[in-house]
């Protein structure tokens, strides 16, 4: 209480007084507000829009948890994180989850201690080449200048793709997507690789698109997901399941314009689970009922969401690939709410 | 024959001087072309200067201010000019400067900030232009600091009240106790007394007098605080407190009491031998990991701390120079005047210090108020920061020159601003040493 005092003094604005160390969950309900760590400006994952209001595939996330824990999609605190300070804001407590297109990798999810919760979206880095260069795929690219992100996995990858294939490169080490376009464009570098869907957005602003080409080689597996620390299970489970409503209701059939009928109680007993017609799967979550319900209706469901932030119709113009259902050939697969 | 003489008698009508020397014409012969090297350096430069205005008059001016997106803005240029090339698309600036200039502090309060802007001015403006103003203004500008963090943040009143009466308290402490226990033990008194305030009563004072006399405005969470309105804060700030910090410093490097100067030179060497970024990353990283779990300590008010200390640093050393360009006669005048130390310097070593510190203190100020443009670089909003989310849009992303632009043009006005009214200072107080 002392130190919280000195802080209120010091800042002269009042700052909340250290709330003792419960469960996340149930600070985040004591709160009334979710922090959420979400990335600086990424085209389609996070960005804020003219009314200051975060928008985004990543941010659909935040905002669905905080509908099924709140039942307020809006009681988010949008935290911007840098590639540096994401990770040291999670560790100590500043955001209770990050959804800011983190790989999930072996030592950030052992070494680092954290726990990631699932995949929003499964990416993998790619290349892009200006047509003129007159080269149809990765292993041509000996000796080429190759712009790329410094402090993220896409720096680690690229360094193995080119060992691996017994060719050389020099890279030019950027900090930014917005730098790397500016220095791609201005014939800095032959090639720029980052996540392939990094490299759609990055491609729909060019004044003429048709004259790069995106190589066919993926080189990584980049599944990105919302993580959380480790150690608080609870938490984790409830972004987690969060996150696997929004998968199931696609599969499922649920989407915004429907779930108000759904919700009223249907033939099928999955759906009447999730929506929290039958069973007591919210209960067991220590959530309302009708948490998934919230959570879906803040966006609609997985399929609506990408369609809407990232989808063909959007200038990034993503195809669902990897991202479709697992019963349309992609990696989407929800277990069962039972 | 008389009539003939070979000197003239009366004088002739003055005439105008020859075209080539006078208006401007005589102007450039004079100054542009008074010589061959000088003619070529001339043309040289005329032809430098038109072709950088070739190329940004066009881009500024033929332009679109009013389309929503990049890709708009691209179809209006290849319907108007045939080209997507070369042309600003100020629709960004538009559409967003609200945002640029405020963040995301909610927009029916923009006219706090711009009130605690106008209310700054006012409370500057018997210490910038001390001729003009009542000196009585100074009272205000004692209040200035709480009034403008009331306005700024909002929430009850008491806050800002109570954290003043620290002030207040440490004051009376100094003036009555003078008497009675000699002036450096009135002192310790006074800052003791003041911090045991802070510390233990002023929180209990705050929310009993809040729960007396609830007087409050909606409260504004420093996660809002962003744009041209927080670069301005930090600066602010930054420059506000650290010049009597950097005075105390400089004062302190200078004292006999060897823990005082001990202390004070290693704090100034320590600052000034680390980059300011590393101080931010300390800020916004290591402190998170250092305090308890759930000690909320405002990350804006750690980066203004981490800010003000490094510009204190700084100015510490600008006004040492000072301090030590001024002759030893001085001091000792002081001395044979029968002054005590802080008299001295109030009366006759500051002013002079600090007149002859008044360049390096300003590029200082306009220093630190550059670099709070680092902050985006641990993730606040500030107006650097929100270019790149604003990029992040889909309908602006790969948009750069015209943010750019528009950042530059703020900085510059306030930077250039400042320069100048250092320059009025210097010859306000030019007493004739040249």
């Amino acid at each position: 209480m002392k130190k919280s005092v000195f802080m209120g003094a010091l800042t002269l604005a009042g700052l909340a007084a250290g709330a003792a160390a419960a469960g996340t969950l149930d600070d985040v309900k004591a709160r009334g507000k979710l922090n959420c760590g979400v990335t600086t400006g990424l085209v389609g994952f996070a960005a804020p829009n003219a009314n200051g209001e975060w928008e985004g595939f990543d941010v659909a996330v935040c905002r669905a948890v905080a509908a099924a824990v709140l039942g307020d999609s809006t009681a988010v605190e949008f935290v911007p994180t840098t590639g540096k300070t994401r990770f040291t804001a999670l560790a100590s407590g500043e955001i209770d989850m990050l959804a800011r297109n983190t790989t999930w990798t072996f030592s950030r999810d052992v070494d680092l201690k954290f726990e990631f919760t699932g995949v929003n979206y499964y990416d993998g880095q790619g290349f892009m080449v200006p047509k003129e260069l007159g080269v149809s795929s990765a292993k041509e690219l000996d000796g080429a200048t190759v712009c790329i992100q410094t402090g993220t996995t896409t720096e680690l990858n690229l360094a193995d793709f080119f060992r691996a294939n017994n060719i050389s490169y020099e890279p030019v080490p950027i900090e930014t997507n917005a730098e790397a376009q500016q220095q791609y464009l201005a014939g800095a570098c032959d090639v720029y690789t980052t996540d392939a869907s990094g490299l759609a957005a990055t491609r729909a602003t060019f004044d003429d698109p048709a004259a790069h080409v995106l190589l066919p080689e993926i080189i990584s597996k980049e599944p990105l997901g919302p993580l959380v620390r480790h150690g608080d299970h609870e938490w984790g489970d409830v972004v987690r399941w969060s996150l696997n409503a929004l998968i199931a209701a696609e599969e499922l059939g649920i989407t915004s314009a429907n779930i108000g009928e759904m919700a009223a109680g249907t033939n099928n007993p999955e759906i009447n689970r999730l929506l929290g017609t039958e069973g007591t799967l919210g209960e067991m979550l220590g959530l309302d009922a009708g948490w998934a319900k919230n959570a879906i209706m803040v966006g609609g469901n997985y399929g609506e969401v990408f369609a809407k932030n990232i989808g063909e119709d959007t200038p990034i113009g993503l195809a669902r690939g990897l991202n479709a259902q697992w019963t349309n050939g992609g990696l989407l697969y929800a277990p069962p709410f039972r | 024959m008389s009539d003939i003489s070979f000197v003239r008698k009366e004088m002739l009508p003055e005439k105008a001087p020859p075209a080539s020397e006078v208006g401007a014409i005589g102007w450039a012969r004079h100054n542009l072309f008074s010589g061959w090297v000088n003619s070529i350096l001339t043309l040289v430069s005329l032809y430098a200067i038109y072709y950088v205005l070739a190329g940004v008059l066009p881009w500024i001016l033929q332009s679109s201010w009013s389309a929503q997106s990049l890709k708009e803005c691209r179809e209006v240029f290849e319907a108007a000019y045939g080209t997507t090339h070369g042309h600003a698309c100020w629709g960004v600036i538009n559409e967003r400067w609200l945002q640029l200039l405020f963040g995301f502090y909610p927009p029916e309060l923009y006219w706090r900030p711009i009130l605690a802007l106008l209310l700054l001015l006012v409370a500057l403006s018997p210490v910038l232009f001390a001729d003009h103003v009542s000196y009585k203004v100074l009272r205000f500008t004692a209040i200035y600091p709480f009034l403008m963090v009331w306005l700024m943040w909002g929430g009850p009143i008491w806050g800002p009240i109570s954290a003043a009466m620290g002030f207040v308290v440490g004051f009376a402490i100094l003036k009555f106790g003078t008497g009675r226990m000699g002036e450096l033990a009135a002192m310790i008194a006074a800052v003791a007394g003041a911090v045991v305030w802070w510390l233990l009563l002023s929180g209990t004072f705050s929310s009993v007098m809040s729960s007396i006399l609830p007087i409050a405005i909606q409260s504004v969470e420093s996660r809002q605080f962003g744009g041209f309105m927080l670069a301005l804060l930090l600066g602010v700030v930054a420059i506000g407190v650290s010049l009597p910090i950097g005075i105390v410093l400089a004062l302190g490097r200078q004292s006999d009491l060897l823990i005082v100067k001990s202390l004070c030179i290693g704090f100034i060497e320590f600052i000034r031998g680390v980059p300011l970024i590393t101080l931010l990353f300390v800020a916004s990283l290591l402190l998170n990991i250092f305090l308890p779990p759930g000690t909320n300590f405002d990350i804006i008010l750690r980066v203004m701390i981490m800010m003000t200390l490094f510009s204190a640093a700084y100015m510490a050393e600008v006004i040492r120079g000072g301090l030590a360009a001024l002759p030893r006669g001085q001091y000792e005048g002081a001395d044979s005047l029968g002054l005590d130390y802080w008299q001295a310097q109030r009366l006759i070593i500051m002013p002079q210090a600090l007149k002859i510190s008044i360049p390096g203190i300003v590029s200082t100020f306009i220093g630190i108020f550059k670099d709070t443009t680092l902050v985006s670089i641990i993730g606040l909003l500030d107006v650097i920061g929100l270019a790149s989310a604003i990029r992040a849009d889909t309908a602006w992303n790969g948009i750069y020159w015209e943010l750019f632009a528009f950042i530059a043009f703020l900085f510059f006005v306030v930077c250039f601003s400042m320069s100048r009214y250092s320059m009025y200072l210097e010859r306000k107080l030019q007493t004739g040493h040249r």
